[in-house]
C-alpha cells in the first residue's frame, strides 16, 4: 500500500481531482424539482424537468444534468404543488356583517423561467400571492351578502377568486390550482354573542310552536273521539227516540234525584201526577 | 489452508452483502485476535511460512500490481478490494517473516486493519442500499439519480446501491385516521341558515398511488386535512341546522364531504384514497344548549298532552259504545213487550228517586200551600257565592 502510494501519489491525487471535477459537472435533479440552467446570468429557456400536465410522472427530465461548473448555475424550484396560506382576516359582506375567514390556495409553478426573472426564489412568490390572495378574498366576498357566502353560491365566489388569482399568478409563472375557504366564522363578541342571541330565541320559539301545536293535537283528538261518540249514539238511539226519551229521561232522574246525587231535593207531587195515578184510586 | 479459508470469507462478503453485515462475528473473532496479538501472529507466522512458496509467487505480482499500476483499468473498485484482501493474509507474514516474532503480529494488525475497515463500511453501504425489504402493507419507490423508475411492492428487493438509486417505503395501505378537531375544543361551524354548530368529524385516509403521493404534493398529509376543513364547511353551509343536526342530514353530509374531497385531492393528483367521513358529533354550541333542551322539553310536553288527549278519547268512545250496547239490549226487550217493560221501568226509576227524596204530596187541588220557597233559594245562593263566613263551611260540608 505504501509503496503504491509512494510511487503513484501524483497520478492517485490527478484521478481523485479528476472525479472530482466530473462529479462537480453533474448534479442531480430529482423528481420533485424543476431546475432552471443560468447561463452567465442568462437562465436557459430550456427548463430541466418543466412539469407538464399529460406527463405526471417518470418525466424523461429528471435526473442527471449536466452543467459546466461555475459558468452555468442551477436554480432549484420545487415542482410540487404549493400552498399559500392567507392571513386570516375580517371580511365586510354587503349587508354590514363581518366574517372571519381563512383561505388557502394551492398553486404550481410552471414556467419557472419567468419565475426566475421576476420573483427569484419561491418564497418571494408565496409572499406576493399570499397578499394577493388576501386582496382577492376581501374584494370578492367583500361584494356578497353574508347568507351567500354560506351556501352553493360560495363556489362560483371560490372560481372568480381563483381567476382572479390565476391572472396575478401568472405574472409569476405560476399556476393556481385551487382556493377553497377553510374557514368562514363569526368573530368573537358582539357578532357571535348576537348569533347565539338570535339562535336561542329561535329555539324559544319553537319550542312555544311545539307546544301550542301538541296543545291543537290534543284538542282535535278529543273532538274527533266526540263526535265518534256522538255518531255511535245517534246509531243507537235513532232506532226508537221516543223510547230513547222515556230510557235516557230515566236514567237522568236516577242521577240527579236518587242515592248519591248531590244535594237533598225536595219533590213536591201533584196530586194529578202519573206516579200517583194508582194512588188515587183511578185508572 | 488458511489463505484458503481468509479468500473464501471475503468473497463470501463481497457477494452477499447483507450477509455480512449479519456475520459480524467473524469481525469479533479477528479483532479479539489481534488484541491478544502473540497467539495469532505466530500460528499465522507459522503456517503462512510453509504455504506461501506454493501459492504466493503466483499471487503476488498480479495481486498488488493489477489493479493499482494500470491507472485503474475496469473493474477498479472491486479489484483494488479484493487485492486488498488477497494480501492480508500473504502479505502480513511474508512482511514480517524476516524480521522477529514481536513484529510480525503488529505489523500485520495495523496495516490490514484499515482495508478490513472499509470494507465494512463498504458492505454495510451495500447492504443497506441495495437490500430493501417492503413490508406486506408497503409499497417503495425507487428513484435513479432522483428520477422516478419504479415502484416496489413487498417482499425482498434489490436495487442499484445508495448515491445510484433510492428508495422510498411508505405504508401504503394503512388507513390513517385523522381527528378533527383534534382533542374535546369546540370547534363552530356556520350552517346555511346562519346558526352556529359544535361539529367534530375523522377523516379515513390512505395512499393509493405512492408516487404520486411523493412527487405531487409539498405536504399530502396536510393538504388532506385542510380539503377536509374545507369540505365540511361547504358542505355544512349548504345544509340548515336541523338537518345538519338529524341523523338523517348527517349522513348525507358524511357522503358529500368524502366525495368532495376525493374530488379536491384527485384534482390535485394526491395518490390519495378517502375511505371514509364520519362524524363524531353535532352538537348546538354551548351557548344556547339550554334553549336546545327547552325545544325537547316542548317536545315532550306536547307529546304527553297528545297521549292525555288519546286516553281521554278511549275513554268517550267505550262509553259511548258502551251505552250504545247497553240502550240496545233494553231496546230489545222493550220490542218484545214494549208497554210493559216500560211502565216496569218507570215504576222501579220512581221508586229509586221518591225513596231517596223529601215527598210532599199535595192532596188538594185548589189549596194554595205555603211553600219556603225564599228559604230554598237562599240556600241555593249561599251555596253558589260562597259568601265570607258560612260559605266556607257549606262548602266544606258539601
Amino acid at each position: 500500500m505504501e509503496q503504491i502510494w509512494q510511487t503513484h501519489k501524483a497520478s492517485i491525487i490527478a484521478v481523485g481531482v479528476a472525479i472530482l471535477a466530473l462529479l462537480m459537472c453533474f448534479t442531480v435533479v430529482p423528481e420533485t424539482e424543476e431546475a432552471v440552467i443560468v447561463r452567465a446570468g442568462r437562465p436557459d429557456p430550456q427548463v430541466v424537468n418543466l412539469y407538464k400536465p399529460d406527463q405526471p410522472l417518470s418525466h424523461p427530465g429528471a435526473g442527471i444534468v449536466f452543467r459546466i461548473p461555475f459558468y452555468e448555475r442551477l436554480v432549484r424550484i420545487d415542482r410540487r404543488i404549493l400552498n399559500v396560506d392567507m392571513e386570516p382576516q375580517t371580511v365586510l359582506s354587503t349587508d354590514q356583517l363581518r366574517l372571519n375567514v381563512d383561505a388557502y390556495a394551492r398553486y404550481r409553478i410552471i414556467d419557472p423561467v419567468k419565475m426566475v426573472q421576476t420573483a427569484g426564489t419561491l418564497d418571494t412568490v408565496e409572499t406576493q400571492l399570499s397578499a394577493i390572495l388576501s386582496s382577492v378574498v376581501r374584494q370578492e366576498l367583500g361584494r356578497r351578502s353574508f347568507a351567500s357566502l354560506l351556501t352553493a353560491e360560495r363556489g362560483t365566489t371560490m372560481l372568480n377568486i381563483r381567476r382572479k388569482l390565476d391572472t396575478q399568478a401568472r405574472e409569476y409563472g405560476a399556476k393556481v390550482i385551487d382556493v377553497r375557504i377553510k374557514r368562514a366564522d363569526l368573530p368573537d363578541g358582539t357578532p357571535l354573542q348576537s348569533a347565539f342571541d338570535r339562535m336561542r330565541t329561535a329555539r324559544d320559539q319553537e319550542a312555544k310552536t311545539i307546544l301550542a301545536q301538541g296543545q291543537k293535537n290534543a284538542q282535535i283528538i278529543r273532538a274527533d273521539a266526540d263526535a265518534k261518540a256522538a255518531k255511535i249514539y245517534a246509531d243507537a238511539f235513532n232506532k226508537d227516540p221516543k223510547f230513547y226519551d222515556f230510557y235516557r229521561a230515566m236514567q237522568s232522574y236516577d242521577t240527579v234525584f236518587s242515592n248519591g246525587a248531590e244535594g237533598s231535593s225536595a219533590i213536591i207531587l201533584g196530586p194529578d201526577n202519573e206516579y200517583l195515578k194508582q194512588f188515587r184510586g183511578k185508572p | 489452508m488458511k489463505i484458503t479459508d481468509g479468500l473464501g470469507h471475503i468473497s463470501n462478503w463481497a457477494a452477499h452483502g447483507l450477509a455480512m453485515a449479519g456475520k459480524g462475528n467473524p469481525w469479533g473473532g479477528t479483532s479479539g485476535g489481534s488484541g491478544d496479538g502473540s497467539d495469532d501472529g505466530n500460528d499465522s507466522g507459522d503456517d503462512s511460512g510453509d504455504g506461501t512458496d506454493g501459492e504466493t509467487p503466483a499471487d503476488k505480482p498480479r495481486g498488488p500490481r493489477n489493479p493499482w499500476l494500470p491507472g485503474g483499468g475496469e473493474p477498479r473498485r472491486s479489484a483494488g478490494i479484493e487485492d486488498i484482501f488477497r494480501h492480508r493474509g500473504p502479505e502480513g507474514p511474508r512482511r514480517g517473516g524476516g524480521g522477529p516474532g514481536f513484529r510480525l503480529p503488529d505489523a500485520p494488525g495495523g496495516r490490514s486493519w484499515f482495508p478490513l475497515a472499509v470494507l465494512a463500511i463498504i458492505a454495510v453501504w451495500l447492504g443497506f442500499s441495495m437490500f430493501h425489504q417492503v413490508g406486506p402493507k408497503e409499497e417503495g419507490i425507487v428513484t435513479t439519480f432522483g428520477k422516478y423508475s419504479r415502484t416496489l411492492q413487498s417482499g425482498l428487493n434489490f436495487t442499484a446501491p445508495w448515491p445510484f438509486q433510492e428508495v422510498y417505503v411508505q405504508n401504503v395501505s394503512e388507513i390513517r385516521i385523522d381527528n378533527i378537531p383534534e382533542g374535546t375544543g369546540q370547534k363552530l361551524m356556520l350552517t346555511g341558515d346562519q346558526n352556529l354548530v359544535d361539529l367534530s368529524y375523522i377523516v379515513r385516509w390512505n395512499i393509493k398511488n405512492l408516487a404520486q403521493y411523493r412527487f405531487q404534493l409539498d405536504d399530502p398529509a396536510q393538504t388532506v386535512r385542510e380539503t377536509a376543513e374545507a369540505a365540511m364547511r361547504a358542505s355544512v353551509g349548504e345544509r340548515k341546522l336541523n338537518d345538519v343536526v338529524s341523523g338523517a342530514g348527517r349522513a348525507d353530509i358524511e357522503q358529500a364531504v368524502k366525495t368532495r374531497m376525493q374530488d379536491i385531492l384527485n384534482s390535485y393528483r394526491a395518490g390519495v384514497t378517502i375511505q371514509g367521513v364520519e362524524i363524531r358529533k353535532t352538537d348546538p354550541p354551548k351557548e344556547v344548549e339550554d334553549a336546545f333542551k327547552n325545544v325537547t322539553a316542548a317536545q315532550q310536553t306536547a307529546e304527553s298532552y297528545v297521549n292525555q288527549a288519546e286516553a281521554t278519547a278511549q275513554q268517550v268512545l267505550a262509553r259511548a259504545q258502551g251505552d250504545a250496547v247497553a240502550f240496545d239490549k233494553v231496546y230489545a226487550q222493550y220490542k218484545l213487550a214494549p208497554e210493559v217493560t216500560r211502565r216496569r221501568m218507570y215504576y222501579e226509576t220512581m221508586e229509586r228517586v221518591l225513596r231517596e227524596t223529601d215527598k210532599t204530596i199535595v192532596a188538594a187541588p185548589n189549596v194554595t200551600t205555603y211553600l219556603p220557597l225564599p228559604e230554598m233559594q237562599r240556600g241555593a245562593k249561599q251555596q253558589a257565592s260562597t259568601p265570607p263566613a258560612s260559605g266556607d263551611q257549606q262548602a266544606g260540608g258539601q
